[in-house]
């Protein structure tokens, strides 16, 4: 038995945390967040030379063949690097090929994919959070019909697989006539949605079906809860560095125990979600049969344990913390919108009742 | 991460279980703090003769004499909680005691103390908390004068559960009073027996006495029975409380608890709904049960930590004070979903339980803030876990 991670699996995460330290500077993320244009271009070239695209794409299309633990863990780097990156549908699109699309489709896209030469968005928020304003696409004569909201990384994807509202899946090409886009800028300026509209859009089916969405639910909500993960590391550094520097009272505000007893909390808090992430990252590939429930815990805990801790880690800060010069804000604003995508705590908790057949 | 055993921990599983099933008829639990039942005492023995209980401590102190094996014993834990067998015993003087004599005890206190103690012919208790010395234990007032060979020891003591109970005490007393806090005390062993010891139980919220004051009025006590050297006491008993914290944070004791509540809410019904479809109640049982789980893989990785020789960090510091207030919130919950039925206390018909969820919840309290309150562990947590400064001394006056 080995619960702990391999030490290439260190360097490989290491190694990316250097390449974003390099590409995705704190200044580079304001300049992204400041220009809705910008689609980090040059951000993404970077991760394309690391091989990010291909993590989970096998090695035969041109991947690197690895598991959702290897992609959580680079979920956690950027997180901790709040690296506006487009990672949900690099991971979830090849998932979804590999499950469910036929050969001529994963020849057809996942070489592209791994090369990075082509992005993926994965539109399946309504089938797995529930529809909101209406939204839902349904589908008739091989034509996708409605729209479909919160989108990650949609605005500019070249592949798009979306749900219907029956929980059955579709490729669209992102030229599709009939595909509209339109912006949808939240919180978390590092990460901008699209609201996607269809009208009658040429769809090709998956032939997976409601099995695939659940998987692909499972691996959305690991790679959600390790972004989280690094970001709240990070909150947490920050905090700590921060109280062992500031002085107030003629001494460092670290020293008196009503501050430095919530950097105590916070971290008896996150340390053990580490473990926890990590084995519902391994769960996904070598025990599916626990892999549903565990994902679920991961997304809803660490949901709450970052509310916890993006309040207290500003708090720590006093004034500075609500400044936008300090910039924590961008860590508490992705941990608030990774708590939302892909269902809020309670939702996905009334799902992990019911996964295991305590409710109906 | 590979949680596959190898073949020869899937053996020693199967060796377990087999052991289990052939003896089912002579499972006896132990009686906690009380002083074990005969039976139970013959179940400890058969225990300890085929390794599954004083597994480590060598053969001539009375143990199994194997090699530590952190896997073994989490397959032991886990096949003796399926099969619902009584594990050995965890009193203090097996869990706190018999460590410490291995580590810093002289060989003829552990040839005379330790083989007796792991069969429950011998009972401890532990002598460390007095009315002024909680969370500031160095600050323990009992002292010892020297008198010819022995000490005579006067003092109080406070909290110190199984002293009716106990043939013997560990305690810490002040043995050199000129010197620095930490450094004037010993770790010293004597019999309740002796003459000047007055045991007075204290009772507690739960109704029942968990805990006892000692009064010690000149106890005659030879200096011979100091434990790790004269002065070293605080030394000494820093290496037991380590024993302490690891047992109050175990994840098996809580995912049972947690099972158990699972059955509840599904068994109890109000107006014919079930807890469990009650959404509010669902929604706070899940929460708990990722916290189970976080803390289970926790556990986990703490034993990689250990197996690899590597320092498990945080992930160990966090532990006490995490799992003490999950066992506290499960029971909680437990309460609120039996409603009225949770605050009946008596026996009768109505009775869930025996009442165990409501004395938990109330005992759990007293483990939340001993062995270390979840304040000190914050302290510890944050200045040795995140490198804070600590509080700055007062300056003497």
């Amino acid at each position: 038995m080995d619960f702990s991670l391999t030490d290439d699996q260190r360097m490989m995460q290491e190694s990316l945390s250097r390449t974003l330290a390099e590409a995705s500077s704190l200044d580079r993320v304001r300049a992204f967040a400041g220009d809705p244009a910008d689609r980090g271009a040059d951000i993404w070239a970077a991760l394309v030379d690391f091989g990010l695209p291909g993590i989970v794409i096998p090695e035969e299309y041109g991947g690197l063949g690895l598991t959702l633990l290897d992609a959580a863990l680079m979920a956690e780097a950027l997180g901790r690097a709040v690296a506006p990156v487009p990672f949900l549908g690099a991971v979830l699109a090849p998932l979804a090929l590999r499950l469910a699309g036929s050969s001529e489709q994963q020849a057809r896209w996942l070489p592209k994919l791994a090369s990075g030469e082509v992005t993926a968005a994965v539109a399946i928020s309504e089938a797995v959070a529930g529809a909101r304003d209406g939204a839902g696409v349904t589908a008739s004569g091989g034509k996708l019909t409605g729209k479909a909201l919160f989108v990650p990384g949609g605005l500019g994807a070249d592949l798009l697989i979306v749900a219907d509202t029956g929980g059955a899946m579709y490729l669209v090409d992102g030229r599709a006539s009939g595909l509209g886009r339109e912006i949808m800028t939240g919180i978390d300026l590092t990460r901008r949605m699209a609201e996607l509209t269809f009208d009658g859009v040429a769809a090709e089916p998956l032939t997976g079906g409601q099995g695939v969405l659940a998987r692909l639910r499972d691996a959305g909500w690991v790679l959600l809860a390790a972004d989280t993960l690094g970001a709240c590391d990070v909150m947490i550094e920050k905090a700590v560095a921060y109280a062992k520097e500031r002085k107030q009272f003629g001494r460092v505000i670290g020293s008196f125990q009503a501050v430095k007893h919530l950097c105590a909390e916070m971290a008896a808090e996150l340390e053990p979600c580490r473990s926890l992430v990590w084995y519902a990252g391994y769960a996904f590939d070598a025990a599916p049969e626990e892999s549903a429930l565990t994902a679920a815990h991961a997304k809803a805990h660490l949901s709450e344990v970052s509310r916890f801790i993006a309040r207290t880690s500003t708090e720590v800060h006093g004034g500075m913390g609500i400044t936008d010069l300090l910039g924590l804000h961008f860590w508490f604003k992705r941990v608030g919108l990774s708590r939302q995508l892909l269902g809020g705590p309670e939702r996905v908790r009334a799902l992990a009742a019911q996964m295991q057949g305590l409710t109906a | 991460m590979d949680l596959r055993l190898t073949p020869e921990m899937e053996a020693f599983r199967e060796e377990v279980r087999a052991f289990l099933a052939a003896h089912r008829d002579r499972y006896a639990p132990g009686a906690g703090a009380d002083r074990p039942r005969e039976a139970a005492m013959e179940w400890q023995a058969l225990l300890i003769d085929n390794g599954y209980a004083a597994r480590t401590i060598p053969k001539a102190y009375g143990g199994y004499g194997a090699e530590p094996d952190i896997l073994k014993s989490r397959i032991i834990a886990e096949e003796f909680t399926a099969a619902g067998a009584p594990r050995g015993f965890a009193n203090q003087g097996i869990s706190m005691l018999a460590p410490t004599l291995l580590e810093v005890g002289s060989e003829e206190q552990k040839t005379r103390w330790i083989a007796p103690t792991l069969r429950g012919e011998v009972v401890w208790c532990q002598g460390y908390s007095e009315p002024g010395a909680g969370s500031d234990l160095a600050n323990l007032q009992t002292k010892a004068v020297e008198d010819g060979d022995d000490f005579l020891i006067s003092g109080q003591k406070i909290w110190t559960s199984t002293a009716a109970q106990a043939d013997m005490i560990f305690c810490l007393v002040r043995t050199e009073p000129q010197a620095p806090k930490h450094d004037g005390i010993s770790y010293i062993l004597f019999p309740m027996s002796t003459p000047g010891i007055e045991v007075r139980p204290l009772k507690t919220m739960t109704g029942s006495a968990e805990f006892n004051e000692v009064f010690f009025t000149d106890v005659r006590v030879p200096q011979s029975a100091v434990v790790g050297g004269r002065g070293r006491g605080w030394f000494v008993a820093n290496a037991t409380l380590k024993h302490e914290r690891g047992m109050l944070g175990d994840p098996n004791a809580t995912e049972a608890r947690f099972a158990a509540l699972i059955d509840l809410m599904k068994s109890e019904t109000v107006d014919g709904q079930r807890l469990i479809d009650n959404p509010v109640m669902a929604d706070r049982l899940m929460a708990l049960q990722a916290r189970v789980m976080t803390m289970k893989f926790n556990g986990l990785r703490t034993i990689t930590a250990s197996l690899t020789g590597e320092s498990p960090g945080l992930a160990g510091m966090v532990v006490k004070l995490q799992g003490c207030e999950l066992n506290h919130q499960i029971a909680a919950l437990a309460i609120d979903a039996l409603g009225e039925l949770g605050v009946l206390y008596e026996d009768g018909p109505h009775l869930r339980a025996k009442g165990n969820w409501q004395r938990n919840y109330m005992f759990d309290l007293g483990l939340i803030i001993g062995g270390g309150t979840a304040q000190i562990q914050k302290n510890i947590i944050s200045e040795r876990g995140l490198g804070m400064p600590r509080e700055p001394k007062l300056a003497v006056a």
